[in-house]
Order: structure tokens, then C-alpha cells, then sequence
């Protein structure tokens, strides 16, 4: 069991002083921050951040409960709310003065249901009778009334990284209406309605808070809503409906996540996935709304892993009341005192901590038995890379290996993701330079996520580990080879050489000699004169190897001068001779280098016949058949002279 | 019948062809213990004493005929008389032997000289009869392999076909396949492959080629295998899977046989037109529950797997300029692949091989060929026949090629080039 736990608490929890009589505990969303006052502010107020070095400490005077608390982006104003009428402000930027300053809502006798910073001076007000949106102007300590928006209001509720704000209204509170801050500007997006379940009358349902949580996943803004059947339905479980909620255009109901339970639910996202805990069996489930079922709207999940408990958690005993001897004290997982924040962020206010919630990905190796899903699973996940490269190696190794229809099938989910990097990253260059003479450098360049394994990855932690395990056959280690490399193609990735090498070390290595031919016979293994020259190494224990070799240097065509040795030294000399001539390079040639190769034969005749050609040459070129000095071709002119007499050198050809 | 009459006209016809080993029955008067196997039946027995004891000639021309010899195993001999033509094809009646029944001394071994008389009558018999010796011609004496031109991908394709074929029926050994009769991947040694490849284009496949032509238009077999129609089909073994009385034998057939002997079943399985040898160890024993799971895998993923490659093939067949007929016909062959091109030869049938040129012509090349067998060196012979073709012989490391050019005009240089920008592209 001990590595099937997928959730887990962070190691590192922010921790504070734990809620009691005197001090009260604020967390805001925004950024992330928890509040301890201690007595109304008087003794002093803590705000710890995501990172312990953006502790706040601050005192000020007690005003009064305080009934929410949140500083504007960058800590630059604090905003505290202790009436229901009125917000008062401290600067907190150097050279400003530090006196408070306050501003009730202009609506006349609406209840302020809270406030919600939408840039460092931006701030909007939420009351039971409309929202409005105030610049807030802190050096002459005032507030200005940007924008206001009449209407009832039961509750709202805030997300802060895409800055919408949801309203719920009606007396059913179930139409939920966003607007969206930006730049100042306050816009009404398309309003919308959560489908309630039906309920039999006279009893009447109505859209609770509780049931509602807003984050961004894959990019998109969506609307969870945690939909409990009500006991009388034949239906069995409570479910996770999923409203996006695009920049425009209508809400759409997109996704249905199957609970198959009841109970108390809590909701969280992390690393795009929905996570949803249930109280009563101390158990959480993920869901990942891309993984797809079907393609109908709303797709319906299911969870992608069984259900599982949060790795149990020890609370360190660390900070100044700490002795070294005491233990760590189990955590109570999914204790009632828990609130649980968008999208990652779990509170124990009265144990004093803050935790992010984080996904392990090594367990859904044993829980999801299905490679084609897990791969799909794993590709969407942040820190994928290592899980990943370890599922391809095991699903290659031991008893448990897969099967070659399921090793394609994960090796084109990979590369179909590496390829869609390959194309944006050369789409971005192409842009970078065409863009540059127009000055256009919109474009950002892609981000190399983890989830794209290239080939240096896969030969470096699998293929090459992989060929070199004795207890594999070398069938499959070859049909594995051939499956990457098809797979590469297909995608129409260029394969690199060291992927070559290790199909050739593996077929060498079991003299299939024909079944290398064939590959090369069909150009699966691409020219390259690295290749050409492994294959020429290859001559003494497979003759044909010398052929593929000079064909494959020949369709390079950039390999001349390799051409000529290789047939030099096969003694080919007329061969070499003829070639070099076929390509134009024959004014070029040391003659120097074809005697001593024409000599090496004892073939007078070829000597003869090598040796004539270069005095042509030399009277073509210099109008004199003899040799130069540079040349170094006394020698040969001494053997010529000896075997066939020096009348038989060549005459000058006046021209 | 025309082409009859050409037969009589040009075609060499077989005299005599035996099999004997002069170890046996050394004494005088037992001279008929040496013959193993004789054709015709009325042949008499040949005063051959007088040359052939050690070192006979590789083969002896008499005024009128030509007789082969070739000892394939030590002391046996096989001898062929005939008008003319190649002693390659005496060399196919040897292996074609062994392929389907290991080295002579196998059957020695296994049941002394009448068991050797009993496979050789048996296997020849029926073999000299479809050896139609009039329609050999230089690419019997290569004995080569045509490979099917495909692009990189669908290969590879077929590459993940055939290994995931191998892992699924883990039975399998060996693998083959074929499109259009021209081979794409041979797990076997290339001298094996290069047998069956001749069996299989020569013998099986022809005789099977009716009820494929019929195919086309009704589908042969309405049956559903899975949900997936396709045309999956055994041409050796079991002719109906749901026939209760179906037998589920398959020929034998050896290879490797330098290395100690593989016995292998033979599965040949056909769609539309590709095919796949699966060659499985002859002590497994073939069930029709592993018959049917093999249609049932491979029949599906092999039809979709054909009209793949037949659609690649024909989109690279749309390449514009290889329409228009050439004007030279060419026979290409890579001794070191074993891999030959012909645009001379027309499809073979199991009788006949069809060729476009007059038989002289073809003669002509057998000629050339013979000068080039007996030299190690780089060579071009050109030759301008009386009825003005030019015919080039170009020899050129392991490789041959000979075209029939019909351009009363072309010059010597320009045949030349022709030929030069052929050997590159082969």
C-alpha cells in the first residue's frame, strides 16, 4: 500500500499561529496569505506568504473585530474590514503616511459581504445589493469610484488569476453572474445557470456556497459545482459538474465527474487535475477532464485511479518549544477543522498550517494498468519526464514486459507530443526570423514542458540500458528499435544516428547480416557517412558491407574523397580513377597517392596505364607531361623509366 | 500456338537427367546401383564411366548437346543433358529438392539408398515435368530475388507487422512477405530465401492466382471474422477454416541446412496481394485453434496492411515521366542481394515466363553473361545485333545489367550513358 498513496501533503507547510479566543486567522486567496491578529490587531499581526521570507509583522490599533483582512497585490495597501458598512485602509508603500483612511459603500443600506483586491490600487466591493469597483488613491488617502452594478446578491465568490468575480443571484442563488476586472475596466460576462437536482416538493433547493468552486484547468476557467443527489433519486452518487466559463460567449456544462459516493466533499486542482476528498471514507479521488471516455458534452469521467488516502502525515515538532527527543505527531487527514482552498491549498487553522496539496505520479504505474491511459495521464502532469522514462523501461523489461502493440502505441503518444513541440519551436524560429525584419516579436517562445521526451532522452535512460540487458532477446530488442524508429517516422521526426548504431550494434552483434542489408536495401536506416563508415568496418565479417558502403557514399554525394580512399585501398585503382573522373575531380587527385596505389597492385599494365593518364593530365594542365617536383613522383618515374623504358614517356605536345 | 511452335523453334528441351553417386556399386556389371534417379524413364544408361570418375569438366559440350554436372554433396551427381542453356537450372533442381527434403544424405541417413531412390522419384517425377526448360532464361541462371519498391514508411509499416505477428503466434520463427510476388522482408538466410522465393513464384503462388482474380469482383468469403471483413487466406494448409473435415497439414520445409537442419512447417497466408510466409518449428504441432487465431489476427491487420501498400504504391507510380514507355528494356542483377529487375520478362506464370523481346535477343544475353562469369573484372560488352537493336552487357563490381536498346540511330556514347545512369540508379 505504501506506494499507492498519490496525494500527498508538502513537505514544506506554512505554518502560523493556530486560531484561538485571541487570535483570529485570515487566509487570502489572492496571495496566498494567512493573517493571524491577535487581539483585533493590537498585539500584533502575522501574515506569512507562500515562502517564509515574506513574513509581515505589523501591529495596529483595535478598531473593532476584525471581519476580513487582505493587502493589494505587491503588499502595497492593507484593506481590513470590521463593519459591515465600511473598509479602512493603511498604506503600507515607504514616504506615504501610515494613517488609516476608510470607505463605505455608496449603496444605501447594503450590507457589505466582502471585498476583493483586482490589482495593487483596485479594489471591489461585494454587497447584498451590487458591486462596486473603486480606485483606491493612497496618497491623498481616498478611494474613487470607478464602476457600480445593482443587483441582489446572495453571495460571491473570487478568482483571483483570472480576476472574475461569480455572483450568485436569484432566490434560488443558482444564476451565477461574472464579471471580469481588467485594467481598470469592469465588464459583465454571459450570466448562467447551475442545474440543480430536482427535489420533490414542496421542499425547495437552493445553491449553497459550499457547493461551488471556481479554477483554472488546462488554461480554462471553470466552475465546479458539487452536485448531491438528494437521497430520493435512484442516482448513486453525488457528482462534479463542470461549467467552463470562456472570456467569451456562454458557460457551457462540459464535464460530469462521477463521485459514486456520497457524503462531504472538498475540491481542489492540482497540476490540472480535479481533485475531490471525501470525509467520511478518508479517501481522495483524481479526475482529468482530457483523459476522454467519449466525445459527447458533457463527457462523463470516471476517476482515474481507485480511491486513495492522502500519504499520511507526520507534524514535525520543530520551532522554539521543540526538544530534540520528542517525535513527530501524526496528522489528522481529513479532519473536520480542514478548509480547503482553490486551487491547491489545504488550512488547519487550529494546528497552525498551511499545506499545498501535491500529485505523486509513481503510483499510477501499479493503479493504472491500461499504458495507453497511463501514458495519456502522465504526458498531462507537471514533473512527468523520469515516470515516464521509467514506464518505458519497464514495459520493455522483465516477466511483466508489454506487448509491441502496446509499446507503439506508447512510443506514438510520445512522440506525437514531441513532434507538436518540434513544430511550434520551428514555427516560433521561422516567426523569430521573419519577424525581426518587421519587428514583430509578439510570438513567445514555446515552453519545453517535461512531458516532451526526445530521442537522447529515451536512448539515454531506456533504449541504450535496455540493448545491453543479457536476459532479452535480441528479436525483441530489434522490434523495439524498429517500433521507435517507425514511430519517429511516422511522425516524421528525423531519427538521429546513435538510434542507427545501436539497430546495427544489435544485428551485428547476432550476425543477422541480411536482415541489416534489408533495412539499408529499403533506406530505413538514412545515409550518413558516419553510417557509410560502419558499414565499411563491417567488410571483413560481411563482405556486402563494402558495397552498401560506396552506394551510400554516392547517394551523399558530399563523400568523394572517402569514395577514393575506400577504393584505393581495395586496390580498385582504375576504379577510384574513373569515379573521381565521373564527378569532375580529377584535376585535383594527387597522382602521387594512384601510382603508389597502381604499384602496389604488380599490375605493369595498370601502372601503365595510371601513369599515362596523370603525364595527359599534367600536359593538359601545364602544357608539359612531366611531373613537378611538388608532386613527389621520382620514385614512379624511376620504376616507369626501369619497366617500360624511357622512350615510352610521353612527348611534349607543342601547342 | 505460336508461341508453342517459338518453343520447339528456339526453346532447349531436357534429354536426360540423372542422379547418381559412383560410390555405389563400384563393381563392374553393377553399374545401374549407382543411379539414383533417371529421366525419361526409357534412358539408357550413359558410358559417362569414361569422364566423369574424379574430376569431370563442369559441364562437356558433344557436337549436338550439353550435359551439366554438379556435385552437390560429396560423390553424388546430378547430370543434366540438354540442347543448351544454363547450368543454374541444374543447380534449382538441387535445392529445390533439399528445400522440401533436406541434403540427399539425409535420406541416406534416415533410410539408406531406397529411401533416397523413393524422395528422389517422388520429388522429381513431378518437378522435370513443370521444368519447362524452353522458358529458362538469364534470370534462371541468376536465381534472383525481385524486390517490391516501397517507401520508407509503409515498410517500416510492415517491419511492426511482422514483429508483432512473431510476438502474438510466439510460435513463429521465421517470417516472409510478399506484395505482387516481389519480396519486402525475408527473416530467413538469403540462399533459403532465395529457394522459396523461387517456390513460391514459380509453383504456389501461380496456382493459387485464379481464385484471386475472381475475388475481386464478389468477395470470395462473405465470412466475418471479429467484426472486420476481411480477405485473409491459407494457400497452404486448411482451404476452409469452418470445413469440420479441414486438415490442418502444412508443407515441410528445411533450411539452414549448412548448419545443422531446421525443419519448418509452412504457412503461407495471402490478402488481396500480400502475402506472409510464417515458418514455424516442424515439431510444433499445428492445431486449428492456432489456425484460427491467426486468421483472425493476421487476416484483418493484412488486408488493411495490402490496400496500404497498394495505395502507396500507386501514388509513386503517378510520378510523372515514368509513364511513357522507354525506349530500352533492361535486366538488372545485384549478386550481392540477390536483388534483379527485369523490364523484359511479363509476369510469370507456373509454365511460362513471358518475355517482349525475341528469343535471340534473350539468347544473346545468356551469352554475355557467360563471358562475364568468367572473369572477376569489371566488364561492357556491346553487341549490335543484324536486326539493329544494340544489346549491352555492363558488369560493374557485383552488379550486371543488360539493356536491348531499339534506336536504329543511337551511337555508341549514347547507349553508353544510358547504361552508366542505369547502374547509379540501381
Amino acid at each position: 500500500m505504501e506506494d499507492e498513496y498519490y496525494l500527498e501533503l508538502c513537505d514544506n507547510p506554512v505554518q502560523f499561529e493556530n486560531a484561538s479566543s485571541v487570535n483570529n486567522v485570515f487566509f487570502d486567496e489572492a496571495n496566498k496569505q494567512v493573517f493571524a491578529v491577535r487581539s483585533g490587531g493590537a498585539t500584533g499581526v502575522v501574515v506569512k506568504g507562500p515562502d517564509d521570507k515574506n513574513t509581515v509583522a505589523f501591529r495596529m490599533d483595535d478598531k473593532g473585530e476584525v471581519k476580513c483582512i487582505k493587502f493589494s497585490f505587491g503588499n502595497k495597501i492593507l484593506a481590513v474590514q470590521r463593519t459591515s458598512k465600511s473598509v479602512d485602509f493603511i498604506n503600507f508603500i515607504p514616504d506615504l503616511p501610515h494613517l488609516e483612511y476608510s470607505q463605505e459603500c455608496k449603496t444605501k443600506n447594503a450590507n457589505l459581504l466582502g471585498f476583493c483586491w483586482t490589482n495593487w490600487n483596485e479594489i471591489v466591493f461585494i454587497t447584498d445589493q451590487g458591486i462596486e469597483f473603486y480606485q483606491v488613491l493612497a496618497e491623498k488617502r481616498s478611494l474613487k469610484l470607478l464602476k457600480s452594478q445593482s443587483i441582489n446578491v446572495n453571495w460571491y465568490m473570487y478568482c483571483p488569476e483570472t480576476s472574475v468575480i461569480l455572483l450568485s443571484i436569484t432566490a434560488a442563488g443558482n444564476v451565477l453572474q461574472p464579471f471580469l476586472f481588467r485594467n481598470g475596466a469592469m465588464s459583465r460576462m454571459a450570466k448562467f445557470e447551475i442545474e440543480l437536482p430536482a427535489v420533490p416538493k414542496p421542499a425547495k433547493s437552493s445553491l449553497s456556497e459550499r457547493d461551488i468552486a471556481v479554477a483554472t484547468i488546462y488554461g480554462q476557467l471553470y466552475v465546479m459545482y458539487l452536485k448531491h443527489h438528494s437521497r430520493a433519486s435512484n442516482h448513486a452518487g453525488a457528482e462534479v459538474v463542470l461549467y467552463h466559463l470562456p472570456r467569451e460567449g456562454s458557460c457551457k456544462k462540459m464535464h460530469v465527474l462521477k463521485l459514486n459516493t456520497t457524503g462531504k466533499f472538498a475540491l481542489n486542482v492540482v497540476d490540472n487535475l480535479v481533485v475531490v476528498h471525501h470525509q467520511s471514507s478518508q479517501t481522495s479521488l483524481i479526475f482529468d477532464i482530457k483523459l476522454l471516455d467519449g466525445d459527447a458534452i458533457p463527457t462523463i469521467h470516471q476517476p482515474v485511479l481507485p480511491a486513495r488516502s492522502i500519504h499520511p502525515y507526520k507534524i514535525p515538532q520543530i520551532g522554539p518549544a521543540a526538544v530534540a527527543s520528542q517525535t513527530p505527531v501524526p496528522c489528522e487527514l481529513y479532519s473536520s477543522t480542514w478548509s480547503v482552498f482553490q486551487p491547491d491549498i489545504i488550512i488547519s487553522a487550529s494546528e497552525g498550517y498551511l499545506w499545498y496539496l501535491q500529485v505523486k505520479l509513481k503510483p499510477a504505474l501499479r493503479l493504472l494498468k491500461d499504458k495507453g491511459r497511463l501514458m495519456d495521464f502522465l504526458l498531462r502532469r507537471r514533473d512527468c519526464k523520469m515516470v515516464i522514462l521509467s514506464v518505458c523501461f519497464q514495459m520493455l523489461n522483465g516477466e511483466e514486459k508489454d506487448s509491441l502493440a502496446v509499446i507503439a502505441t506508447v512510443f506514438d503518444k510520445l512522440n506525437q507530443v514531441y513532434k507538436e513541440f518540434l513544430e511550434m519551436d520551428q514555427s516560433y524560429t521561422m516567426a523569430m526570423e521573419s519577424g525581426l525584419t518587421r519587428g514583430n516579436t509578439s510570438q513567445k517562445r514555446p515552453v519545453r514542458t517535461q512531458a516532451v521526451i526526445d530521442q537522447s532522452d529515451m536512448y539515454t535512460h531506456v533504449l541504450s540500458v535496455f540493448t545491453e540487458k543479457k536476459d532479452v532477446s535480441h528479436k525483441f530488442i530489434t522490434a523495439v528499435l524498429m517500433e521507435y524508429i517507425r514511430s519517429l517516422n511516422q511522425f516524421q521526426i528525423t531519427v538521429q544516428h546513435y538510434l542507427y548504431e545501436l539497430v546495427i550494434k544489435t544485428l551485428v552483434q547476432h550476425n543477422l547480416f541480411y536482415m541489416l542489408h534489408q533495412f539499408l536495401q529499403y533506406h530505413v536506416l538514412s545515409d550518413s557517412k558516419p553510417l557509410a563508415c560502419l558499414l565499411l568496418s563491417l567488410e571483413s565479417t560481411y563482405p556486402p558491407a563494402h558495397q552498401l558502403s560506396l552506394d551510400m557514399l554516392k547517394r551523399l554525394s558530399t563523400a568523394n574523397d572517402e569514395i577514393v580512399e575506400v577504393l584505393l585501398s581495395k586496390h580498385q585503382v582504375l576504379g577510384a580513377l574513373r569515379f573521381i573522373r565521373s564527378v569532375g575531380g580529377h584535376d585535383n587527385i594527387s597522382a602521387r597517392k594512384f601510382l603508389d596505389a597502381a604499384k602496389q597492385t604488380q599490375d605493369e599494365m595498370l601502372f601503365y596505364t595510371i601513369f599515362r593518364f596523370f603525364e595527359q593530365r599534367n600536359q593538359r594542365l601545364r602544357g608539359n607531361p612531366a611531373f613537378t617536383p611538388g608532386e613527389h613522383c621520382e620514385e614512379h618515374l624511376a620504376y616507369f623509366k626501369q619497366v617500360f623504358g624511357e622512350q615510352a614517356l610521353m612527348k611534349p605536345i607543342s601547342q | 500456338m505460336a508461341s508453342g511452335s517459338q518453343e520447339k523453334l528456339y526453346g532447349p528441351s531436357l534429354l536426360n537427367f540423372f542422379i547418381y553417386n559412383p560410390k555405389f556399386g563400384p563393381r563392374e556389371g553393377e553399374e545401374e546401383k549407382k543411379i539414383l534417379f533417371y529421366h525419361p524413364s526409357d534412358f539408357l544408361f550413359p558410358p559417362h564411366r569414361t569422364f566423369c570418375p574424379t574430376k569431370p569438366a563442369k559441364s562437356l559440350h558433344t557436337q549436338k548437346n550439353r550435359q551439366f554436372f554438379f556435385e552437390p554433396e560429396e560423390h553424388f551427381w546430378m547430370v543434366m543433358v540438354i540442347d543448351s542453356v544454363y547450368g543454374a537450372v541444374l543447380q534449382q533442381c538441387y535445392n529445390m529438392y533439399k528445400l522440401f527434403n533436406g541434403r540427399f544424405s539425409k535420406a541416406m541417413d534416415e533410410g539408406g539408398v531406397a529411401l533416397l531412390r523413393e524422395r528422389l522419384e517422388k520429388f522429381f517425377y513431378r518437378y522435370l515435368q513443370a521444368l519447362h526448360l524452353g522458358s529458362c532464361d538469364l534470370l534462371d541462371v541468376f536465381g534472383g530475388i525481385s524486390f517490391f519498391p516501397l517507401d520508407k514508411m509503409t515498410y517500416l509499416k510492415i517491419q511492426s507487422f511482422v514483429n508483432q505477428m512473431e510476438q502474438s503466434l510466439n510460435l513463429v520463427k521465421y517470417t516472409a512477405f510478399l506484395y505482387n510476388d516481389q519480396l519486402i522482408w525475408s527473416g530467413l538466410e538469403q540462399d533459403d530465401m532465395r529457394i522459396l522465393y523461387k517456390y513460391l513464384t514459380t509453383s504456389l503462388f501461380p496456382r493459387h492466382s485464379e481464385p484471386e482474380l475472381a475475388g475481386r469482383d464478389s468477395p470470395m468469403r462473405p465470412e466475418m471474422s471479429g467484426n472486420l471483413l476481411h480477405y485473409g487466406r491459407f494457400l497452404t494448409g486448411p482451404t476452409n477454416l469452418k470445413d469440420p473435415e479441414a486438415k490442418f497439414r502444412f508443407p515441410k520445409i528445411y533450411v539452414n541446412t549448412e548448419n545443422g537442419y531446421e525443419e519448418l512447417h509452412l504457412i503461407v497466408y495471402k490478402a488481396m496481394s500480400a502475402a506472409v510466409c510464417f515458418m514455424i518449428n516442424a515439431t510444433a504441432e499445428l492445431t486449428r485453434e492456432f489456425c484460427e487465431q491467426l486468421d483472425n489476427l493476421v487476416g484483418p491487420r493484412l488486408t488493411l496492411l495490402a490496400s496500404d501498400i497498394c495505395e502507396h504504391h500507386n501514388i509513386n507510380r503517378r510520378t510523372p515521366g515514368l509513364e511513357k514507355e522507354p525506349h530500352f528494356k533492361f535486366i538488372y542483377f545485384n549478386h550481392m542481394n540477390l536483388a534483379e529487375k527485369s523490364t523484359i520478362h511479363m509476369r510469370k506464370t507456373a509454365s511460362v515466363s513471358l518475355t517482349s523481346v525475341h528469343p535471340d535477343l534473350m539468347k544473346i544475353l545468356g551469352d554475355i553473361n557467360s563471358d562475364f562469369s568468367r572473369v572477376d573484372d569489371d566488364e561492357e560488352i556491346i553487341v549490335k545485333t543484324m536486326t539493329d537493336y544494340w544489346v549491352v552487357g555492363k558488369k560493374s563490381d557485383q552488379r550486371e545489367l543488360y539493356v536491348i536498346l531499339n534506336q536504329k540511330n543511337a551511337n555508341l556514347i549514347e547507349v553508353n550513358d544510358l547504361c552508366a545512369s542505369q547502374i547509379l540508379a540501381g
